[in-house]
């Protein structure tokens, strides 16, 4: 009987108010939702159901109409899916760092210089470097910085560069496991166990810096989305409740995201 | 090995705090899988039985399929449910995705292959001890194959468990077509998962003994179960 | 469970005939030019060598099996009742009475009816008292009279059995013996195959000899035994079986 009550509950809850958000994993396993959200509902009555996944397969699930909200980082992307009609505006919301992070002894010597610097230096010294080679936010940024180094990944991959299509927490493992250099949020190395040798060698510099957008998805391409309810997270998020509360969500006494509703 | 001493520590924590979510992640898992299992037995033993006894052009290229079936992995099950009931597919206007009925739909299409397989060789087993007998007490093929699944009906039940083993400890098909919701469609499997990829080992492996506790707790009841039934065939075996 | 048989005038009526019957499985000829009248109340006995075509011949005549030259007749206007033994009785995983329900059940006995023909059958057969044990528990003696139990639930015109008692110790072979004849005194038609020629003469009213898939012989019994006759076909056979003639 439970069984049956486990099949009809999608027709009860069709009555509830809720919305499902197509959000990357770094941004879901950084915990900032688990304070967010309870803030929203208690707001409004919503339930925000967030499905984590990597940028590019949560603007895709968007695509496909399974989403009625993205909260990606990933400008260009974002840009991308609104001119293909699949958004209504997007809303800038608020920013958190990358940093490059790799084993204490440090033999490709990058500790305390910027970011381009640090992966020429890891090119030629052909240090070992994880990339999640996985289409997401954190794959995209990371690409866009070899690219301002002046680094080819077409052309030639440095030695030791390896991709391994995954998420942040399984990059970071790997990274531990094998004394790598990797480029990840902070949210997720603070909130990640793992760590083995590795700490925070490049941080600070303003390329670094990650930036959040909302979108709706667009009801012309999909009528079914829940395109009120969604609005009023929007709304909500870029409200000064909503930023407040952005701001307040600290780990270990350290602000991860920085509101810049606006900029 | 410190990781392994750790988790079995954690284990025990998690189990005396009966953690309120942590119940929540367990039962639903349980709820998703038996459901599965449920809806797999009726299809896959009476496809099973039904293919021990039909003969029709192509039988032995279903039966080959159907053995072929066995090797499905879970997460190609989820990534073809989820294409069926994405927004943008033929059945999106169920509005089912990400929720715990679109695991139970992948999980019930992974079990019935293995049921089916399964429950056809014991009645094909079956048929070979008794079913002339069967056919001239006037039984037709399919209710021959019918009876035999009852008469066999404790290595249905081996069946039935290890198809629930199958379900319950899948990932791959209910992280796609569930989403990890937390609170909604997280079950046990997806939360070690999502430790993992978060670096929290000892949790992880934590859970997944958690998960085998379970699971051991209910191969006692059904053992129990079977046991004041089942008497009957220890004197059997004596006689 | 006697029948009220009319007195005739002539020979009992026909149950099934067979007229160059054969049966073939692929490339073997496992029965050939086989012609036979079983009548009510003849109790026929099949004897002949392994593979000779007994099993095959008993197969055909109950319809188990696909094959040429059978017609069954019908009885008082309804159709033929049969009912089968074998060596070894197939019991489901159930208890003794759940057996002989099914057996009713599977030949759409009425509902009413199910429960007094099975509680009957199992006294008849001696095993009442067993009647919620699990089948397979029993004795090879006692699983063979259940079988019988579930054949004669069923009020059979015909009752086959291939080698109904090879299986079993003397004293079991004697107790199912006796209930075999008991059916045949209640008006029950016999075809039965058997090694044991002690066992034709004294269930038998009526032998046939087998050899390669033929009936070479069909008499009465007391003429099939005669060794005052000239040597039948079977005289080989039953020099074989009977050394001292």
């Amino acid at each position: 009987m439970a069984g049956l009550g486990l099949l009809a509950s999608p027709l009860l809850h069709a009555q509830d108010k809720t919305i499902v958000m197509a959000s990357t994993t770094s941004t879901d396993q950084s915990g900032l939702f688990g304070h967010l959200l309870p803030a929203f509902k208690a707001a409004t009555g919503i339930e925000v159901r967030v499905v984590a996944l990597g940028t590019g397969q949560a603007l895709d699930t968007a695509r496909r109409g399974d989403a009625d909200i993205v909260f990606v980082h990933d400008q260009a992307a974002e840009e991308k899916f609104i001119a293909e009609g699949f958004g209504l505006k997007r809303l800038p919301v608020m920013y958190n760092d990358f940093v490059v992070i790799g084993p204490k002894t440090d033999p490709a010597g990058v500790r305390g210089i910027d970011v381009n610097a640090a992966l020429t230096k890891i090119a030629s010294a052909g240090a070992p470097f994880v990339s999640r080679g996985d289409k997401s936010g954190t794959h995209a940024t990371e690409l866009r910085y070899w690219k301002a180094a002046g680094i080819d990944l077409g052309a030639a991959k440095p030695k030791g560069y390896q991709e391994c299509g995954c998420g942040m927490g399984p990059a970071l493992n790997i990274a531990s496991s094998s004394n790598a250099y990797v480029l990840a949020d902070r949210g997720t190395w603070l909130n990640f166990k793992n760590r083995g040798d590795l700490a925070v060698l490049v941080d600070g510099d303003r390329r670094l810096f990650n930036q959040y957008g909302v979108m709706l998805v667009s009801p012309a391409k999909h009528p079914h989305v829940k395109v009120a309810l969604a609005q009023q997270f929007a709304d909500w998020v870029v409200s000064s409740a909503g930023q407040a509360s952005i701001a307040a969500y600290k780990i270990g006494g350290e602000q991860l995201f920085f509101p810049n509703v606006g900029q | 090995m410190n990781t392994v001493t750790d988790s079995l520590t954690l284990a025990l924590g998690l189990i005396a705090r009966a953690d309120a979510q942590l119940l929540a992640i367990v039962g639903l898992s349980l709820r998703v899988s038996v459901t599965a299992c449920a809806i797999g037995a009726l299809c896959g033993l009476a496809l099973g039985a039904w293919l021990a006894v039909a003969s029709f052009p192509g039988h032995r290229a279903a039966v080959w399929l159907l053995n072929t079936l066995l090797a499905l992995p879970s997460v190609v099950v989820g990534l073809l449910v989820y294409l069926l009931l994405s927004r943008s597919g033929p059945l999106g206007t169920l509005g089912i995705l990400f929720t715990p009925t679109a695991m139970v739909v992948a999980q019930s299409i992974l079990v019935v292959p293995l049921i089916a397989a399964l429950s056809r060789r014991l009645v094909l087993d079956g048929l070979a001890d008794g079913g002339d007998q069967l056919r001239s007490m006037g039984a037709g093929p399919f209710t021959s194959a019918l009876l035999l699944l009852v008469h066999a009906r404790l290595g249905v039940l081996t069946v039935l468990l290890t198809a629930f083993g199958r379900a319950v400890a899948e990932v791959g098909a209910v992280m796609i077509v569930g989403g990890n919701i937390d609170g909604v469609t997280r079950v046990m499997t997806t939360a070690i998962a999502l430790e993992t990829s978060k670096g929290d080992l000892p949790l992880a492996l934590a859970l997944g003994l958690l998960l085998l506790a379970v699971v051991g707790l209910i191969n006692l009841l059904v053992t129990a179960l079977q046991g004041s039934g089942g008497g009957a065939t220890a004197r059997e075996a004596l006689a | 469970m006697k029948r009220d048989e009319p007195v005739l005038a002539g020979p009992a009526p026909r149950l099934l005939t067979l007229k160059n019957a054969g049966v073939r499985f692929g490339e073997v000829q496992a029965l050939e030019g086989v012609d036979l009248t079983l009548r009510r109340g003849d109790r026929l006995a099949l004897v002949g060598a392994n593979g000779a075509g007994k099993t095959t011949l008993l197969r055909l005549l109950h319809g188990l099996v696909a094959g040429r030259g059978r017609t069954a007749h019908a009885v008082d206007g309804r159709p033929l009742v049969a009912a089968m033994l074998f060596q070894r009785p197939f019991l489901l995983h159930l208890s003794v009475r759940m057996n002989v329900l099914l057996a009713l059940w599977l030949r759409r006995v009425p509902k009413t009816e199910r429960a007094a023909r099975c509680a009957r059958a199992l006294e008849r057969v001696g095993l009442g008292a067993l009647a919620e044990r699990p089948a397979r528990a029993l004795s090879g003696g006692q699983q063979q009279r259940l079988a019988l139990a579930r054949a004669w639930a069923l009020q059979p015109d015909i009752l086959f059995l291939d080698e109904p008692t090879a299986s079993l110790d003397p004293s079991a072979r004697r107790e199912v013996e006796n209930l075999i004849e008991q059916l045949a005194d209640d008006g029950v038609t016999l075809v039965f195959s058997t090694h044991n020629l002690g066992q034709a003469k004294r269930l038998a009213s009526r032998v046939a000899y087998l050899e390669a898939g033929r009936m070479l012989t069909d008499l009465p019994c007391d003429l099939f035994f005669d060794t005052r006759q000239p040597p039948s076909a079977a005289a080989a056979f039953l020099k074989g079986e009977l050394p001292w003639t």
